[in-house]
């Protein structure tokens, strides 16, 4: 019985999260065929993708290691100015495909070394030290990205922290980075169908990875890190795998989205957007991929929909955002929705008559 | 209820999404620019400008009618493409934008793949007209006021030989210096002193100044701030010396510093596209006006931009016989063709003349401006002599 409820479960996040994927790449590919999709839309095709895997890689950390990262736009920032930058120079000889490959491993790789760096030492501790430190790691990526000037001549390649005349460039030289300024005339390259296969691909190896044995010691850890020690699970190693993965995701997500714009600056991947991607994860349910990949389509698109309130629009969404939260959250709400008679979709009362088919009728 | 709502939200933003036809009579212009968020002060005035122009046009009923709104960016390249894209759902023929740097040349990158027209009011990097031939500035990029001023202490006679101070550790300042030192062998002014101080040790600039002193220079160019400006002018006024000084628009705000005795700015002169108290009819009328759309606010450089941004856009549309019927791509053909003719200019507030070749860049006479009473003074061309005597008195 016990077992049959695991599986149910887990077959069920299965579904609902794929079948979420499918039925947004199926509308939206429905939509255009018929010709009706909105500019707006469009644009918001690819932020919607790299947010959506945000809040997966996010909700790794958060949801089912139980540790607190307030800078993931950090890990974002990394991958998108290496990914990019790589683009930018050696790619441009490559054929298209290849370089956009490789933008996408090499930005992934740089956020994950990132990832190790800032992992290693801090996830040792137990408490809420990774929430500190990945604070002032965004904090130190931004600074730095922001006074950061790379320029190349045929005298090689120029560094400076100050600015863009004490590179020492020759006339002909190419600055590449700008500091605040960051990496302009960057070619685009923005496909839905990428950006789709990389939620796929994210959501295959987070939901294989969450339940795996590798997976189950990560949420005991969660649960209870002294039990989890005594039963001879290695503390660091698995946090450390959860959050370097969640690392890399979120540097493939910064690649993709930094792709979709002609300029990258670094001020973009500030403390604001981490606490957003945050508040996606929340939104949705910490540890539930379904209900992030819902929130961070809704606070994607939310701020654009509201664009008729012209200057109370970020004041409504605001509101909005404190209602959804009491609507999904708060003890009141939820038993008035029980009163009407409702299925309540909780993770504790996941008992044997909620099956996968009711998940995807919730959804 | 949960599901209902589900299908509702999707309703709705199915709705939101698909495309609405709406009637077309007069010509749809966008503008997009941050009216909220850190860079809110540039994006309302701009707005404002650009409303109070399109007002003016509308008013005059000639054959260019504007239909116009105006987007928030918040000075996030993200946002300002969406805001871009949301503009043109709603039908947007010509962009009267962006305002902020970063953001145009995201959204500048979208308006190329369109073939959208696009005159920004202030984006004034060089980067921002490279990234495609439909995109115009208004205002010089920052370079460029390097060789205005050179071109403009040489045909008005200010001084022959230049000493200059700038802050080596400024993308601003350095640009324009470099500039102006290429552009003033050309005219034929002689640069005795070139002297560099950094951000670290901008406090005491008596060095600079004596070195000037010492080499006989009797008109000193200063491309920087006004806050080092300040303590240049004490400086110099402290050892008894008194050549001319002349700036760029960085110099606008020197006689608000705090602690600064203001007389000794009198007889400063700086090149400025607008500044709010110049006496002339345009500008009096238009800061009237500003203030009553704004509720009192005295308006900047930045809305004065924007107001001459919609106002060429409709000198040029009538000349080019744009009408509201035509795709954003036609008009934009129409424009460029039209602004780029060598017979094409426009007189407005922040210059006289202004003229645009192909790369986008602005080719304007530049307005130069002198501090006479604690007021900006314009030193009009009519007013020749106006100036010289104001010059004499400085001296």
């Amino acid at each position: 019985m016990a077992k049959n409820k695991k599986m149910n479960r887990t077959a069920r996040t299965y579904l609902t999260s794929f079948l979420l994927v499918a039925i947004f790449y199926g509308a939206v590919e429905l939509i255009k065929f018929s010709g009706h999709l909105t500019s707006k839309a469009t644009g918001l095709l690819i932020p919607v993708c790299a947010y959506i895997m945000m809040a997966i890689s996010l909700n790794l950390v958060v949801g089912f290691l139980g540790e607190l990262s307030l800078g993931h736009a950090a890990f974002m920032s990394a991958g998108a100015f290496v990914g990019v930058f790589f683009y930018n120079t050696a790619g441009a000889s490559l054929p298209g495909w290849l370089s956009v490959v490789l933008a996408f491993v090499i930005g992934g790789i740089a956020a994950g070394i990132f990832g190790v760096i800032v992992g290693v030492p801090v996830l040792r501790l137990s408490g809420d030290y990774l929430a500190i430190v990945t604070l002032a790691f965004g904090e130190i990526l931004k600074n730095v990205l922001n006074s950061l000037y790379i320029g190349v001549d045929s005298a090689g390649v120029h560094f400076s922290l100050k600015d863009q005349f004490s590179l020492n460039m020759e006339p002909t030289g190419k600055v590449l980075m700008k500091g605040a300024m960051g990496i302009t005339g960057i070619k685009k390259f923005s496909y839905f169908s990428v950006g789709i296969l990389l939620i796929v691909l994210t959501l295959i190896f987070v939901l294989n990875l969450m339940n795996s044995r590798a997976g189950r010691a990560i949420t005991a850890i969660r649960d209870d890190e002294i039990a989890a020690k005594s039963v001879g699970i290695n503390l660091t190693s698995y946090k450390l795998m959860a959050f370097v993965s969640s690392a890399v995701i979120a540097g493939l997500s910064g690649v993709l989205y930094a792709l979709n714009f002609a300029s990258l600056v670094a001020k973009k991947f500030d403390y604001n957007l981490s606490i957003n991607i945050l508040v996606m994860v929340v939104l949705g349910g910490m540890g539930s991929i379904p209900g992030a990949i819902v929130a961070a389509v809704i606070l994607t698109v939310l701020p654009e929909m509201l664009r008729g309130f012209s200057q109370y629009r970020m004041f409504i969404y605001s509101i909005v955002l404190i209602v959804m939260m009491l609507f999904n959250r708060a003890p009141a709400f939820v038993a008035w929705r029980q009163r009407l008679g409702l299925k309540i979709h909780t993770k504790k009362n996941g008992n044997s008559g909620s099956t996968a088919e009711d998940g995807k009728k919730e959804e | 209820m949960k599901k209902f709502i589900c299908v509702a939200m999707t309703g709705a933003l199915a709705a939101s999404f698909v495309v609405s036809a709406s009637a077309a009579d007069a010509i749809k212009i966008g503008g997009i620019g941050p009216t909220t968020g850190p860079a809110a002060i540039y994006g309302t005035a701009a707005m404002y400008g650009e409303q109070i122009a399109v007002d003016e046009v509308n008013a005059a009923g000639g054959a260019v009618q504007f239909d116009w709104k105006f987007e928030d960016d918040t000075h996030d390249a993200e946002t300002s493409v969406n805001a871009y894209n949301s503009l043109k759902d709603w039908g947007m023929q010509i962009l009267a934008g962006t305002v902020t740097t970063n953001p145009c040349l995201a959204v500048g990158a979208e308006a190329v793949n369109d073939n959208m027209f696009v005159m920004t009011p202030s984006a004034s990097s060089q980067d921002v007209i490279d990234t495609g031939d439909n995109i115009f500035q208004i205002c010089f990029t920052d370079p460029n006021q390097g060789t205005a001023s050179a071109d403009y202490i040489s045909q008005k006679g200010l001084g022959t030989k230049i000493g200059v101070i700038y802050n080596s550790s400024d993308a601003y300042s350095s640009g324009i210096n470099t500039n102006f030192q290429a552009e003033a062998a050309n005219v034929g002014l002689e640069v005795v002193a070139n002297e560099a101080f950094t951000d670290d040790n901008s406090t005491d600039l008596t060095t600079q100044v004596q070195a000037c002193k010492d080499a006989g220079a009797d008109l000193i160019f200063l491309p920087i701030y006004y806050t080092p400006a300040s303590q240049i002018l004490k400086a110099a006024n402290d050892m008894g010396y008194a050549p001319k000084f002349f700036g760029c628009d960085g110099l606008d705000g020197i006689l608000a510093v705090d602690g600064f005795d203001t007389s000794l700015a009198e007889g400063v002169m700086l090149l400025t596209p607008f500044v709010a108290t110049a006496q002339d009819d345009a500008t009096k009328a238009f800061v009237e006006k500003y203030k009553e759309v704004s509720g009192g606010d005295v308006p900047n450089q930045f809305a004065a931009d924007a107001y001459d941004v919609v106002k060429v856009i409709a000198q040029a549309g009538e000349q080019a016989g744009i009408t509201a019927d035509m795709s954003a791509s036609d008009i934009c053909e129409a424009l460029k063709a039209t602004i780029t003719d060598p017979s094409f200019s426009y007189d407005g507030l922040t210059g006289s003349g202004m003229t645009w070749d192909a790369s986008g860049a602005v080719s304007k006479d530049p307005k130069g401006m002198i501090i006479e009473n604690g007021e900006y003074q314009p030193i009009d061309e009519a007013g020749a002599e106006a100036s010289t005597e104001a010059a004499t008195e400085a001296e």
